[in-house]
């Protein structure tokens, strides 16, 4: 059963980011995008990562997402890029990504041999996360709160009012 | 006093460098004092050094003092010492004595001169570098004087550098040297890697005792003869001394005549056991001087420069040295070089006291009747070329006569003839100089009449102070037929300086006395009939034998076969060398790094696009390599 | 239970495709949104591992991660509004003032 949810969110998520790579329409990618983020949500929650699928969703497709759309909705989409002339830049680019592929994959398969872990189903303690967060990792807890304010004001000083935009 | 011998180089030395640091801002006589000043507190140091030596018996033994260690490298040590013996004594009292009358004589003969200072540096570095050669226990510490005079020959000789003329003469001077030098470091090398030490007391005992392989006592006696011909104007470097007479007439006086160029001979003295256990070497000695000797006599007839005479007079008058010494009179040698010492400067003296007189002029075309203008000149002038003629009962005349005898005594009959001849050239050229000076009509210009003065005293009495030596220095090394002390010179030389072996009988010694003065009285004979008498008979000769004349007057053309063997081949080569590899080669390679350069930053440029896309292609990349290093 | 491996598979074609992604499109705001995708790879990842260890450790960097996203998207967006206002388009090979 649990296979069954993973093969199909997992082909949900990488046929939407192919989908977003083959699309030349900008909203159409963000959109793909979303759903790419929802299947993904779920892939977590397969995870034994309850809390972590609920952030992912609430967080990223839905507020990343829109602000990304939001940005969108600036710009002026009807001119879609020209297509790249399949040249030296693709040939690379395509050896590049399966090269990276490849060694991805090599480093994870070694990690995984060695010691993939009791397992166990840790992930329904949401509490021992929650307890982690103010314990440990507190200072990293605080101060990603500062990045937010940080990246807010950023954001307001960098495109905040200006010209009668 | 005698203990600070050691001092005897170093003060002019630090008086040169004084002079060279802050002269121009010193006030000339100053300037002129204390160099003359320094020679004159050396003089009398040397000659305390001197009673010293002189005043024990012959057992005295040589006064040596070590300044510091120099190289000590491997098995091979060179330290600086002095040392102060007979022979040294010698050589160090002629060139302070003879050195301080020149320095004062020039503090008025330079007067005029803007670069005063300078001339006076010089002049002390000079004696300074003498004086070490002089003093030096080893070859290789005389061998740093023996440059040392030679790079002060050339600074000096090119004084007036901005006359083309004078700084040719004083480059040729260094780059002949040169050569000579080039055999005589080999020899110093030879030297140093068969006896071991560079002291001269290790040569010539190696020398005498059979250490070295007599082959190689040959060759390294030559090799150092040959650095010696360089120094001391003979065949076949000889060609320097002439032009070096662009420089200053002290300079000549000083350099050229009493002390530079008779380095030489100081050598072949230093180093008689080399010379001695080798009788080859002794033969090329004796033989280059003899040839010179006549050589140079011949082209001094015909000189009209009256500088040049007395170059060439020098020249002729040094081979007498070395023959001397060649036939086994190191003494003799030495006393030649001493009468010669006083009675060439004093010529010199006199001529550049006539120069000054005639503003400048040195053809003796243009002179003439100068007796009558020059009071003092022209007596010190006549009894130096009386001395330089072998007249006797003046200094030239027992120390030429010492000289010829052993020659003769030792069996060495042609280049006795050799030397008598050159006896009679030596009075001609002398007293045609003097005629030609001082007698006859007045050829100068503007003319008869001119106001031609005598020199200052500063200049005069140096003069008149040689010319009393000039007389009297023979008086210390009288021939054996005055007594057997008599020849005190060579007694006290005994013990550096071995006595020749042969001796002849006193009739044949009386003889032989007779030969040389009826020599220079032939000599002088000619010379009135030629130049006084009928001074028509010279041109008429040079008409009637056209092609011997001029290859006197263009001294036997060795100049120019030089410059065709030598000189013009290396000049073209180095210019071929020049296009080739200078400008090619080594130009290349440093415009085409620069070039490389140049093009290896314009080919990285085509990396600079500007795309993010690009860079984070880039970043990919090194991400990609970085993961495959760390995976394999 | 489904195998960390699988997991891990499919991170690693995420990133790959996130990276292919940034490559292949032209206009700044589809790059970004392909760093995103790259962020969720590596999301996945972390979670992959955490649960193949028994360790809560790596849910709460995921979190982070995601928290980090976020802030970065805002301010990277407020940039490329920025831009925009500017030439009026974001096609990223205009932005070329780094030429050499």
């Amino acid at each position: 059963m649990a296979w069954i949810v993973f093969i199909v969110l997992s082909v949900l998520c990488v046929g939407s980011v192919a989908a977003m790579i083959l699309s030349r329409n900008a909203a159409h990618n963000a959109l793909f995008l979303v759903l790419a983020f929802a299947a993904l949500g779920g892939l977590f929650g397969l995870l034994d990562a309850p809390f972590a699928a609920a952030v992912q969703v609430l967080v990223y497709a839905g507020a990343i997402m829109v602000l990304f759309l939001f940005a969108l909705m600036m710009f002026d989409l009807r001119r879609p890029a020209p297509p790249d002339k399949p040249g030296f830049r693709l040939a690379l680019t395509l050896v590049l990504a399966l090269v990276l592929l490849g060694e991805i994959a090599l480093a994870l398969a070694r990690l995984v041999r060695g010691g993939g872990g009791p397992g166990g189903a840790p992930g329904h303690d949401v509490g021992r996360l929650g307890a982690l967060l103010f314990t440990d990792y507190l200072y990293a807890f605080e101060i990603t709160s500062l990045l937010i304010l940080a990246a807010l004001v950023g954001a307001l000083a960098l495109a905040g009012k200006k010209e009668g935009a | 006093m005698a203990g600070l011998f050691w001092l005897i180089p170093l003060i002019p030395g630090a008086s040169a460098l004084a002079l060279l640091l802050a002269g121009a801002k010193l006030p000339r006589k100053w300037a002129a004092a204390q160099a003359s000043g320094a020679v004159l507190l050396s003089f009398v140091l040397s000659l305390a050094a001197f009673l010293r030596l002189s005043g024990g018996g012959p057992d005295v033994p040589a006064l040596s003092k070590t300044l510091l260690s120099w190289i000590a490298s491997g098995s091979f040590t060179a330290s600086i010492t002095f040392q102060f013996d007979e022979l040294s004594a010698v050589m160090a009292l002629v060139v302070t004595g003879v050195g301080f009358l020149i320095h004062v004589y020039s503090a008025a003969y330079m007067a005029g001169d803007k670069a005063y200072s300078r001339y006076f540096a010089f002049l002390n570095l000079f004696m300074f570098f003498m004086l070490v050669l002089v003093m030096a226990s080893g070859i290789v510490l005389m061998f740093v004087g023996w440059e040392g005079v030679g790079l002060c020959s050339y600074l000096l000789i090119g004084f007036w550098f901005e006359r083309p003329a004078a700084s040719k003469a004083g480059l040729k001077a260094f780059v002949v040297n040169r050569v000579g030098d080039a055999a005589f470091i080999v020899g110093i090398l030879f030297i140093l890697a068969h006896v071991g030490s560079p002291e001269f007391a290790a040569i010539n005992a190696a020398s005498a005792s059979g250490l070295l392989a007599p082959g190689l006592v040959t060759l390294v006696a030559v090799l150092l003869f040959a650095g010696a011909t360089g120094k001391s104007a003979q065949i076949p470097l000889h060609v320097w001394l002439p032009d070096a007479m662009e420089g200053p007439t002290p300079v000549s006086a000083l350099i050229h005549a009493a002390t530079m160029v008779t380095a030489g001979v100081y050598m072949v003295c230093r180093l008689n056991g080399l010379y001695a256990a080798s009788v080859p070497a002794s033969s090329v000695v004796a033989w280059v001087g003899g040839v010179t000797a006549v050589f140079a006599a011949t082209i001094a007839l015909v000189q009209n420069d009256i500088k040049r005479v007395l170059a060439y007079s020098t020249i002729s008058q040094i081979g007498y040295m070395f023959l001397g010494c060649g036939v086994g009179a190191y003494a003799a040698g030495m006393f030649h070089l001493v009468t010669h010492a006083f009675f060439k400067s004093l010529l010199f003296l006199a001529a550049g006291s006539v120069i000054h007189a005639l503003g400048g002029g040195q053809d003796m075309r243009r002179m003439g009747g100068l007796r009558k203008y020059l009071p003092v000149t022209f007596p010190v002038f006549l009894t130096g070329a009386l001395a330089i003629s072998g007249v006797p009962f003046l200094s030239g005349f027992f120390s030429k006569d010492a000289i010829l005898t052993s020659a003769y005594a030792g069996g060495h009959h042609v280049l006795y003839a050799l030397g008598l001849l050159g006896a009679v050239l030596t009075a001609l050229y002398m007293f045609r100089l003097i005629y030609l000076t001082f007698y006859g009509e007045e050829r100068f210009e503007p003319g008869p009449g001119r106001h031609i003065h005598e020199s200052p005293p500063a200049m005069t009495v140096p003069l008149v102070v040689l010319a009393v030596f000039s007389v009297l220095a023979g008086y210390i090394g009288l021939p054996v037929f005055f007594g057997a002390k008599a020849d005190r010179f060579g007694r006290f030389l005994e013990s550096v300086l071995k006595a020749p072996a042969g001796h002849p009988s006193l009739p044949a010694e009386a003889l032989l006395v007779l030969a040389a003065t009826a020599s220079a009285l032939l000599g002088i004979f000619l010379a009135f009939v030629l130049y006084k008498r009928n001074p028509e008979i010279p041109p008429r000769l040079a008409y009637r034998f056209p092609g011997l004349y001029r290859l006197l007057v263009g001294k036997y053309r060795v100049d120019e076969a030089y410059d065709a063997l030598f000189i013009r081949p290396l000049v073209r080569g180095s210019e071929t060398v020049y296009a080739r590899f200078d400008l090619k080669v080594v130009d290349g390679v440093l415009n085409g790094s620069a070039a490389a350069t140049g093009m290896a930053g314009k080919g990285l440029n085509i990396l600079q696009t500007g795309l993010i896309r690009d860079y984070a292609l880039a970043f990919v990349l090194g991400v990609v390599v970085f993961l495959g290093v760390l995976l394999l | 239970m489904i195998p960390t491996a699988a997991f891990l598979a499919l991170a690693a074609l995420l990133f790959a495709l996130g990276v292919l992604a940034f490559f292949v499109k032209k206009d700044l705001l589809t790059q970004f949104m392909a760093v995103e995708i790259m962020l969720n790879a590596g999301n996945l990842a972390f979670l992959a591992l955490a649960r193949s260890l028994g360790k809560p450790d790596g849910q709460a960097v995921v979190l982070f991660v995601i928290t980090a996203a976020a802030a970065e998207a805002v301010v990277g967006l407020a940039i490329i509004v920025l831009v925009f206002r500017r030439r009026k388009a974001v096609r990223t090979d205009d932005l070329k003032e780094l030429r050499g």
